[in-house]
């Protein structure tokens, strides 16, 4: 038997045991549908979004993308549904695994992986090529969570929020020198919003993003100075080159350039099978970075605020949920993988529409990559064994009020 | 049964500040869509039509299907210049590595910076790199191998061509047989980058004929475009460089066509639509003569090959209205040439002084002192100003004193010939005689012999319609001031002898004079200011503007347009001091210098005026042969002038080609008979 109940609804009651799981069994729905429904009009969207514009990328074989994104999606679904069913409290036991596994495959890709444009993300495990950063973004999020609740009696001293950055910083310094900047700025993105949703106070973000302008600061114009390579020639030019990118079309610009070019041809009902800029390649990964500039091109605006909506509509079932997690871990839980999709997202399609930089970070859901999509998966499946425990939590709450 | 709750198990409730974070993040995503949402709507809704037409753009690419240039014909309608279509084949220079381009841009440095070095310190040529990479050397090594060239060319074109045009496709060479051509399409995974492309050449039929007058083509360039006469042109278009293809390359030039290809961003071909068809070029009939033209070039050739002469130069003029009937220069070239990438080997043969300078049109750029071929002009002006009467007698007895040193000049051989008068001074070309002249004109206002030599042509250009006429010098009073002048201030500057004037600050003196009546000193005329100035004396009333442009036709032959002349210049003429100057030109042709050379001519049906040259020219190993003459037929009138560099006398080697030419002319049998007066 548990401990007799405490009066005080302070946050540590999070320190439950991992025995102690609500059942979820006589909810109506043991999801969000509305959730669901995102994910699924997305998949759906990435399925035709794909088929059209890989129609020609592999000869002889049309659907060589699209067969392999929808396994992708069906694999991610089973894992989302396996994960969804399960009380994600239990998660909090795995965080020394989740975060040595997550290290642990940063340096294996960095040991074994197999180089493709130029940098080392991914281990060719047969069937597929797995990109260990991808599935970092997860484990990361859940040991930085759990790592937070162990911490939740001082969540507003300094100490919690150095340490907490310095875990996500690690991480996101490893991933970066493959290179894989995208992803190693999620990291970052999720250390803070972890901080964020644990209340750690205004003036340790001050104080971090002073640190952060310090930092690029020193990346950009003082280590060039001084004659140390800390970013790549490419990925600085890629960077700043969204600032003005007519300044040399043939190159950094090039790709923001036909991106945009794709989008705005797309006009208000898109061009359908006549967008040129996808057929003829001008487009380039324009099934995986640059497929939002694919929707755009084809089906115009129409097209492209569907998929916004079908974002904002996850996003907004992701506050949701993150109001009744059943406890801290699964707020800060919530609040990460909210945090995640928002960036990436406006990440990926700022890049597209020529407001961001070209950083490779994928669109969740919508680009082409079993790693990332099943890593979405993932995150999708947190949130609804979250909205599950936490409606379950919250109708027994109210059944044992009512006896 | 239903468990107890565990209280720990109970949902937290939210802290306002949860609450407050959530409300931010939840604001803040709002943001984010929102700035989406709006960039969206300016790209695709208020721009979406301008990034359409650069969608259309990126994916049509436009080739210009060149048009072919129009015909060049003679005045009969013989083609002097036609089109041949032939197989280019051409390298991308996207296809080659990056080493290979960089080396080019890196020559194309070195040579630069050798040119700006001050010659003699220029140190040896900047030797051409090999190929960047091994697989560029295969590359190259096979394809030579089709194309029958050494890879070493190859190479050097592609250098030479890169490091002048960056982004051009590189000609590896022009004019490659069917076969070659069928075998590189074939395989284009063999040869990648290697394209075929069908450009029109440049044929000329009759060889060398008129070499230096049809001109070369070529790609119009960086400082043409430019100009207001090419207005217009877009980029790549062939155009006319030199001698009729320039001057009268916007009827020649058609405009170009196109076929739009459509393109994927790797730049492989999807589809072909015709775009615009190219509109052929009109042709352009020339004044020329081709049998004038053939004959003259024949024997100005065959002249200097027996020697002494080395070059020469011809024209044959209609003296009522310019009409330029033939006008040629050796030595010469094949044009043809010209229409292929110029080795090194070739340029030095087209330009060097070694051999000829082939290119140099001697006939309208070669300038000389004319000799006694001036001295009609001499006579007008002393005539003209009273100095002398057409019938005073005047004793040569071979030499003269001329100026206050004293100063003996004497006749060719110090031959004395008697008391003459004007017309037997012109037909024996009595060098006293007219020294005398110019020691009469020379002390007169204004000074009349020059300005009666500008009057028939001399001292500017003719204003022919082919460009790269030389205008020539008529040495006065002012010039030799000028130069004076100019010398002494390049003294100042440089410290030693400039070759302006010879330092001595020497003023114009009688001497001068004396030498100009004569046709010597520092005077400069080319072959067409003579032929201008004598036709301007046989039609007696305007100076001629002579050119080579008749009529703009179609390809049919049917008539366009006419190509109007340019005005002519009317000249009054005493008619007495005319009349006896004609006198002395015939009698010089029937028992004077020249007499001879017309042996056997039916001098009662075209009776010839014509006048030797001999000019003494300084550091040359002989004496500039001249001969000008005209026959005015009142149906058919010509006029030619002949000069041979190094040539002799006159009579010698001048005179007969002008006689080939004006039988020709008349269809008279042509005789070859060299004169032999020793008369200047």
């Amino acid at each position: 038997m548990p401990p007799p109940a405490l009066t005080t609804p302070i946050r540590d009651v999070d320190d439950v045991p991992v025995a102690a799981t609500a059942r979820t069994a006589g909810l109506a729905l043991p999801f969000d549908p509305l959730l669901l429904l995102a994910v699924v009009g997305l998949c759906a969207a990435s399925l035709v979004t794909i088929s059209g514009a890989t129609a020609d990328d592999v000869t002889g074989d049309p659907h060589y993308f699209v067969d392999r994104q929808a396994v992708y999606f069906v694999v991610g679904l089973v894992l989302a549904v396996v994960l969804a069913r399960i009380d994600y409290s239990r998660l909090r036991a795995t965080k020394y695994f989740a975060y040595g596994l997550l290290i642990a495959s940063i340096l294996a890709v960095q040991a074994l992986g197999t180089v493709a444009r130029g940098s080392r993300r991914a281990i060719d495990v047969g069937f597929f090529s797995f990109q260990a950063s991808e599935l970092g973004k997860v484990l990361l999020l859940v040991a930085l969570s759990a790592f937070v609740v162990d911490r939740s009696r001082t969540l507003h001293h300094r100490d919690t929020t150095v340490r907490v950055m310095l875990l996500a910083l690690i991480p996101a310094g490893l991933v970066i020198i493959q290179p894989d900047l995208g992803s190693g700025l999620v990291y970052v993105v999720i250390g803070l919003a972890v901080l964020f949703i644990a209340g750690a106070g205004w003036r340790h973000f001050a104080a971090l993003f002073a640190l952060g302008a310090v930092a690029v600061a020193l990346t950009l114009v003082v280590a060039p100075k001084v004659g140390v390579t800390v970013l790549h020639g490419y990925q600085k030019d890629r960077l700043t080159a969204f600032l003005n990118p007519t300044d040399n079309p043939a190159k950094q610009g090039y790709q923001q350039n036909q991106s945009r070019i794709a989008i705005g041809s797309g006009e208000k009902t898109g061009r359908g099978d006549r967008a040129t800029q996808t057929k003829y390649n001008f487009l380039p990964e324009h099934h995986t970075d640059f497929v939002f500039a694919v929707v755009g091109e084809r089906w115009g605006f129409a097209g492209a605020a569907f998929v916004l909506s079908m974002y904002a509509l996850l996003i907004w079932r992701g506050l949701r949920i993150l109001t009744i997690a059943k406890n801290l871990f699964g707020a800060l839980i919530a609040g990460g993988i909210v945090s995640m999709l928002l960036f990436q997202v406006f990440v990926n399609v700022g890049m597209t529409i020529g407001i961001m930089p070209i950083t490779g970070i994928p669109l969740p859901l919508l680009s082409y990559g079993g790693s990332s999509v099943l890593t979405t998966f993932l995150a999708v499946g947190l949130l609804q064994s979250i909205y599950a425990q936490g409606r379950a939590s919250a109708a027994i709450k109210g059944r044992g009020l009512a006896i | 049964m239903i468990e107890p709750v565990a209280a720990e198990d109970r949902r937290p409730p939210i802290t306002p500040q949860l609450a407050l974070r959530i409300a931010l993040l939840g604001g803040f995503a709002f943001v984010l869509f929102a700035i989406i949402f709006f960039r969206l709507w300016y790209l695709q809704v208020l721009s979406g039509d301008q990034y359409l037409q650069q969608a259309r753009d990126n994916r049509v690419r436009e080739v210009r299907v060149q048009a072919p240039r129009g015909n060049v014909l003679d005045r009969n309608g013989d083609v002097l210049v036609e089109n041949r279509a032939a197989t280019v084949v051409q390298l991308d220079p996207e296809a080659l590595p990056v080493a290979e381009r960089d080396a080019a841009a890196t020559w194309g440095q070195r040579v630069t910076a050798r040119s700006k070095r001050p010659k003699g310190k220029r140190g040896p040529l900047v030797a051409i790199p090999p190929p960047a990479t091994p697989q560029t050397e295969q590359r190259f090594t096979s394809l030579a191998r089709v194309l029958g060239m050494s890879p070493r060319t190859i190479q050097e074109r592609v250098v030479k061509s890169l490091a002048m045009l960056p982004y051009a496709d590189i000609t590896v060479k022009v004019d490659v047989d069917v076969p070659k051509r069928n075998y590189l399409v074939e395989q284009p995974e063999r040869f990648p980058g290697v394209s075929v492309e069908r450009r029109y050449l440049r044929r000329y039929p009759h060889g060398t004929l008129a070499a230096q007058l049809v001109g070369s083509i070529g790609e119009i360039d960086e400082q043409e475009l430019k100009l207001k006469r090419f207005k217009g042109v877009p980029q790549g278009t062939v155009i006319g460089q030199a001698g009729l293809e320039r001057a009268y390359d916007q009827y020649l030039r058609g405009v170009d066509g196109s076929t739009r290809i459509a393109i994927d961003a790797l730049g492989r071909p999807k589809s072909t639509t015709q775009g615009r068809d190219p509109t052929p070029g009109r042709s352009v009939r020339t004044t020329l003569d081709g049998g004038v033209q053939e004959t003259g070039e024949k024997y100005l050739r065959q002249v200097i090959e027996q020697g002494p002469g080395v070059a020469g130069g011809f024209v044959a003029l209609d003296p009522r209205n310019g009409d330029v009937l033939g006008l040629g220069s050796y030595p010469t070239f094949k044009p043809s040439v010209l229409s292929r990438p110029l080795t090194q080997q070739m340029a030095d043969r087209l330009y060097s002084d070694k051999f000829g300078a082939p290119l140099f049109n001697r006939a309208i750029s070669g300038s000389y002192p004319t000799g006694s071929t001036f001295k009609p002009i001499t006579a007008l002006a002393a005539m003209s100003t009273g100095v002398v009467q057409p019938r005073d007698v005047i004793d040569d007895n071979g030499c003269i004193k001329i100026g206050a040193n004293h100063e003996e000049r004497c006749n060719a051989g110090h031959e004395a010939l008697g008391p003459v008068n004007m017309t037997s001074a012109l037909s024996k070309s009595s060098d006293v005689y007219f020294y005398t002249m110019g020691q009469r004109l020379n002390y007169l206002a204004g000074q009349p012999l020059q300005r009666w030599a500008r009057r028939l042509g001399l001292g500017h250009s003719t204003g022919i319609d082919v460009p790269g006429e030389f205008g020539g010098t008529v040495p006065d009073r002012a010039w030799r001031d000028r130069l004076n002048a100019k010398e002494a201030r390049c003294r100042k500057r440089v410290h030693r002898a400039c070759g302006y004037a010879d330092g001595t600050d020497r003023p114009w003196t009688e001497g001068d004079e004396v030498n100009l009546a004569v046709g010597q000193g520092d005077l400069q005329a080319t072959p067409l200011q003579m032929a201008v100035a004598y036709a301007t004396l046989a039609n007696g009333t305007h100076r001629v503007r002579p050119h080579l442009g008749a009529a703009v036709e179609d390809a049919g032959g049917r008539l366009l347009q006419r190509i109007e002349p340019g005005t002519s210049k009317a000249v009054r003429f005493d008619p007495i001091a005319r009349q006896t100057i004609l006198d002395g030109l015939h009698d010089a042709t029937v028992d004077g210098t020249s007499a001879d050379v017309w042996k056997g001519w039916p001098q009662d049906r075209y009776p010839v005026f014509g006048k030797t040259g001999t000019a003494q020219r300084v550091n040359r190993p002989n004496d500039q042969s001249w001969y000008v003459c005209f026959v005015n037929d009142r149906a058919r009138p010509i006029v030619v002038a002949v000069t041979v560099e190094d040539g002799g006398w006159g009579a010698e080697a001048a005179a007969p080609i002008a006689r080939t030419i004006v039988s020709n002319w008349y269809r008279e049998p042509i005789k070859f008979v060299a004169g032999k007066s020793h008369t200047r």
